[in-house]
């Protein structure tokens, strides 16, 4: 089974190490992992789609707030939830073909963002099955390459993760410690 | 405003945390900070002979007092040298900060000289760390380590700092407070699951409670006693619980497990209600999952949510510091007595007892031996082991009777510890005798510490248990490999000789008996002494669980395992 985990964690150096060392440690598989900003400065949110049973689930939520750099976990799975992908999918077309591919992309409400003699670039944001079920369609075209984003989700309706109060001095500590100081730094060696 | 270099910050730093001890080793890119240690001599600095003991030794000072332990060394290989430190004591939850130097900042990730990526080797296996990039942030740092390593689930916390951040001048602010948004341990019980729990407790017929480390670690072995008396329920120790409750009340009943007692053991298949306290489920303690006792009710109180639902189904898990819960179960629990099960577990015990006692006869047995150390020392002293049979045999005889009296590495099962952790307890309890029974093959991969035993007068018995073996392995190549004895049998160097060479006392004892004088001499001698004890060559630990059964296969006797 398919869990959609989404984690809040201080944008610092070394997160997404600590997050994909514990996933490795442990075990859990990741289906997909996305990262980004969020309405909060120095607040960045993973999406993390993890396969296996209820117990792997729980598990992944606990041992992932375990870290200090992860604030809040989530786990989206059973809630009400708007969940997008995008995919960029480079397809064979040649000109006499492109008709028809144009019909399945508009079927599937995605874009063409890119022409060329030979191939289209068709661009398409939707759930991981509408867009597996475009792939399938493009498929006998020849699809030369491909890239999606892995999975994002929300909840639906007004409901929303709160952060945890944290005082002017630790957050100032917590975005700004370990990185490395801007302009030119001694050379220094033993 | 008052400037002051990296290096002296540092230093202030462990002065605001009470620090007095740091074990450490120098080299170059912490030559900075060794440079302002005399002008702080409020931090004693103990030159060791390597970082694994330096390591081991801070792990040996927390473990021992309770208070935090603080080791040091340089960049790259100094570093990686207190990676088995570092993951024993973090794997244990023993508070402990490990400071590294590292290359200068320009020379970061350009592979200088003696250059090692330690934050991300360490990363896996600490609670936290850092790498301290400007020396305006170390104050903070280190009140921030400190305060991870010491709260919740405690552990090791590493901060790795670049050579030039030591020279570096900044202004020393101390904080107030330490907040940290994604760190909020939960110490107090939620009111509703302790209610459910003290229903359980209070309708149970057959309560067993398995008391871990996380009772000595969060100070609540006087809970556990009264919440242990008033509900009439046997305690059963995993090995880094013991000292939990003291051997000889009457609701103590030892350890359980792989080499625990048989009446432990079964007394934790048998129970319908298991209330396991600040223990993380082990295999070692709990045997195959699936079949530990799978119809029990288990409560389960730990500070880390992590542990809850990890190994076994938990019926009631309570996020929550070991001594609140007991407090907060204690206004709802009823008295109890339940005296039948308690009757069955004595019979059970009387009738047993003889595959846990100190084997009959002439022979020098490791039981015999460690069982006279443990009555001559007696609970006041420390007692520290390394990892193997004498490990298992200073549990089940050790008589380990009050919180911070056994030092050993349970968890990751650190052979080499013995000798630098029981270093470690003699800085930290100058006031307690520190014995560590060490076998042969663990002695071997760090003694080197005995020189700094000598250097800073700390008088360790270090009771070799010289069977010439690494016995565990040997006996599990004689149980599970039908006697194929490989890599196993391993020759020593003269131990007296050893002594002699670093002008310390050694004893050898090969004669049952010897053992009452040695005991006597070594105590008596006021420097570090060896004990060579030449002790039977192929005994084995029993009771024990075969690996990949359950406790109630506990099995008693050598023959039955084949």
């Amino acid at each position: 089974m398919k869990h959609t985990v989404a984690a809040l964690v201080e944008d610092r150096p070394g997160v997404l190490n600590r997050v994909a060392s514990l996933f490795r440690r442990r075990g859990f598989n990741i289906d997909s992992l996305a990262v980004g900003t969020t309405e909060e400065a120095g607040i960045s949110r993973m999406t993390i789609v993890v396969d296996g049973a209820e117990g792997i689930a729980t598990q992944v939520e606990r041992q992932l707030d375990k870290l200090i750099d992860v604030v809040v976990v989530e786990n989206l799975t059973n809630l009400e939830t708007v969940v997008r992908e995008l995919a960029l999918i480079k397809v064979a077309a040649r000109p006499d073909q492109r008709r028809e591919i144009l019909d399945i992309v508009e079927i599937f409400r995605a874009q063409v963002v890119d022409v060329a003699p030979t191939t289209l670039v068709v661009q398409i944001t939707a759930t991981a099955s509408t867009l597996d079920a475009l792939l399938e369609n493009l498929r006998p075209y020849g699809v030369r390459e491909m890239v999606r984003t892995g999975r994002i989700a929300l909840t639906r309706g007004a409901r929303t993760t709160s952060l945890p109060h944290e005082s002017a001095e630790a957050r100032r500590f917590h975005s700004e410690s370990g990185r490395r100081p801007e302009g030119e730094l001694p050379f220094v060696t033993e | 405003m008052t400037m002051m270099s990296g290096a002296d910050i540092v230093l202030e730093s462990l002065k605001h945390l009470g620090v007095d001890v740091v074990f450490g080793y120098p080299g170059g890119v912490v030559l900075p900070l060794y440079d302002r240690f005399p002008a702080h001599p409020e931090v004693r600095h103990i030159l060791v002979r390597h970082e694994q003991g330096a390591g081991h030794a801070a792990d040996g000072y927390a473990r021992a007092s309770g208070k935090l332990g603080v080791a040091l060394a340089t960049s790259g290989p100094g570093a990686t040298n207190l990676v088995t430190a570092i993951t024993t004591a973090h794997m244990d939850s023993v508070p402990t900060l490990f400071i590294t130097g590292n290359v200068g900042r320009e020379l970061l990730g350009r592979d200088g000289f003696q250059e090692a990526d330690i934050t991300g080797i360490t990363m896996p296996t600490v609670k936290h760390n850092y790498l301290v990039m400007r020396a305006e942030d170390l104050a903070y740092t280190f009140a921030e380590a400190a305060y991870i390593a010491t709260t919740g689930r405690k552990g090791s916390v590493h901060i790795d700092i670049p050579k030039d951040v030591f020279l570096e001048q900044a202004e020393f602010i101390w904080p107030d407070k330490i907040e940290i948004r994604g760190y909020r341990p939960q110490t107090v019980g939620a009111t509703a699951l302790v209610e459910q729990a003290a229903e359980i407790i209070n309708a149970a017929e057959r309560p067993v409670i398995f008391a871990g480390h996380g009772v000595i670690l969060s100070e609540a072995a006087e809970e556990l006693r009264l919440f242990a008396e008033k509900t009439g329920t046997p305690i059963l120790n995993t090995l880094l619980g013991l000292g939990s409750i003291s051997p000889d009340h009457a609701l103590a009943y030892g350890m359980m497990g792989m080499h625990g007692s048989y009446w432990a053991n079964h007394a934790a298949s048998n129970a319908d209600v298991i209330i396991a306290l600040g223990m993380r489920m082990d295999d070692r303690a709990l045997g195959r999952f699936a079949d530990m006792n799978p119809t029990a009710k288990i409560v389960h109180v730990d500070i880390d949510p992590a542990e809850h639902g990890k190994n076994l189904f938990t019926l009631v898990p309570i996020v929550g510091d070991v001594k609140v819960v007991l407090g907060q179960l204690m206004e709802h629990v009823v008295t109890n007595s339940h005296a039948e099960w308690v009757r069955w577990i004595d019979d059970l015990r009387n009738n047993h007892r003889l595959s846990m006692s100190v084997p009959p006869g002439e022979e020098m047995t490791q039981q015999h031996v460690i069982s006279k150390i443990a009555q001559f020392i007696g609970p006041e002293a420390v007692l520290t082991t390394g990892v193997g049979q004498h490990q298992m045999w200073a549990a089940q005889f050790g008589n380990i009777g009050r919180p911070y009296q056994l030092v050993t590495s349970g968890g990751l099962g650190t052979m080499g510890f013995e000798v630098p952790a029981a270093m470690g307890a003699a800085v930290a309890c100058p006031d307690r005798a520190v014995w560590t029974i060490c076998g042969d093959g663990g002695f071997q991969m760090t003694f080197q510490e005995i020189a700094t035993m000598v250097d800073e007068h700390l008088p360790v018995k270090m009771a070799i248990m010289n069977n010439g073996f690494l016995g565990m392995v040997r006996q599990w190549q004689e149980l599970f490999y039908g006697n194929n004895y490989v890599s196993v049998a391993m020759s020593q160097p003269d131990f007296l000789k050893l002594a002699d060479a670093y002008g310390i006392h050694g004893i050898r004892v090969t004669d049952r008996s010897q053992v009452d004088q040695a005991l006597k001499d070594a105590a008596a001698y006021p420097g570090p002494v060896i004990l060579d004890f030449r002790v039977e060559a192929e005994g084995n630990v029993f009771p024990m669980v075969p690996a990949g059964a359950s406790l109630s296969e506990t099995i008693e006797e050598p023959q039955k395992v084949r």
